[in-house]
């Protein structure tokens, strides 16, 4: 049995194309989009919930997002620790929805940050990273004007003891500093996990580093190793 | 039918980058007596209920499930 890949599409989802293209033509995985207005997950191995402005992110970012049909679906999905992977808008989607700890604010210096950073793996427990080294760095973009991770200091606690936090910015040799904290995240958090690890949200786009024309196949590393998570390869 | 006027904030703990920034453009204005700006969103409800409790419960659930974010903002409801 083949496994597919599903990528999320709303009203304003700009990223869905960039994923499916990564997905389908660099992974060559069999990968459909999923209208939000479906309520089937049936036979989709992996979700992607990609970035863009989903419902011209009016209120906050994904706020709206979150009451799509699509997303009761995506609850039950989760519930039966089915994995979902949620880039930018749909980090703050998953977010939003509850199914992640945690706000997303104007980035700190209110600026949109449209560059590639360097993130650091912290931990190798969820599958999403489990074939990553802890403590490797990762050369990826972001784009991004709400990216500034907001959660209160128990809340954090509860992340740092779960070890939810999945990947922080840092800079090119993997130091925690307060300039590579592109938009102020707290503690510079720029991933972070459910507990039971089958749901990753971050901002960084690693669907947009998969080819070297585009500066980094850092991304093919982090899908390579949620593939053989997944028994996808 | 009441007119439910709701005021959503960022938590007063939060730093506020919008109100910063046009703290810094008043203070370059000249207007050095303002100390401090918050920015928030102001939402107007027109809501069918048999009273103003009820008008005000409706207004609730509509900020806890949507209108606001309870991680990061407050909100005020007023029933008029």
């Amino acid at each position: 049995m083949s496994k597919k890949i599903g990528v999320l599409v709303f009203p304003g989802s700009n990223c869905d194309h960039d994923a499916y293209h990564a997905m389908k033509h660099i992974m060559n995985a069999e990968t459909e989009f999923i209208w939000h207005k479906e309520t089937d997950l049936k036979n989709i191995d992996l979700l992607i919930v990609p970035g863009g402005f989903s419902y011209g992110d009016y209120l906050r970012s994904g706020a709206i997002a979150r009451f799509s049909p699509v997303m009761q679906a995506v609850q039950g999905y989760v519930e039966k620790g089915y994995p979902v992977l949620g880039i930018c808008n749909g980090f703050q989607i998953l977010l939003e929805s509850g199914l992640l700890p945690g706000a997303m604010m104007h980035n700190e210096k209110l600026r949109f940050v449209c560059k590639n950073v360097s993130i650091r793996v912290e931990n190798r427990n969820s599958l999403f990273t489990s074939s990553l080294r802890e403590g490797q760095v990762l050369n990826i973009p972001v784009s991004h004007g709400e990216g500034n991770y907001f959660i209160d200091s128990d809340g954090l606690n509860r992340l740092e003891e779960n070890r939810q936090v999945a990947f922080r910015y840092c800079d090119p040799n993997g130091n925690l500093t307060q300039e590579s904290n592109i938009n102020g995240s707290v503690s510079n958090i720029a991933g972070i996990t459910n507990v039971k690890g089958n749901v990753l949200g971050m901002m960084p786009h690693p669907e947009r580093a998969m080819e070297s024309q585009l500066g980094s196949t850092d991304g093919v590393l982090f899908f390579e190793s949620l593939f053989e998570s997944l028994h996808l390869a | 039918m009441y007119k439910v006027k709701i005021n959503v904030t960022l938590r007063k703990s939060i730093l506020d980058p919008k109100g910063k920034a046009a703290y810094q453009a008043l203070q370059n204005l000249g207007l050095s007596q303002i100390e401090d700006v918050r920015i928030g969103k102001f939402i107007e409800l027109t809501v069918d209920a048999g009273s103003e409790e009820e008008a005000y419960t409706f207004a609730k659930t509509a900020c806890t499930r949507l209108l606001a974010n309870e991680v990061m903002e407050d909100y005020e409801i007023t029933v008029e």
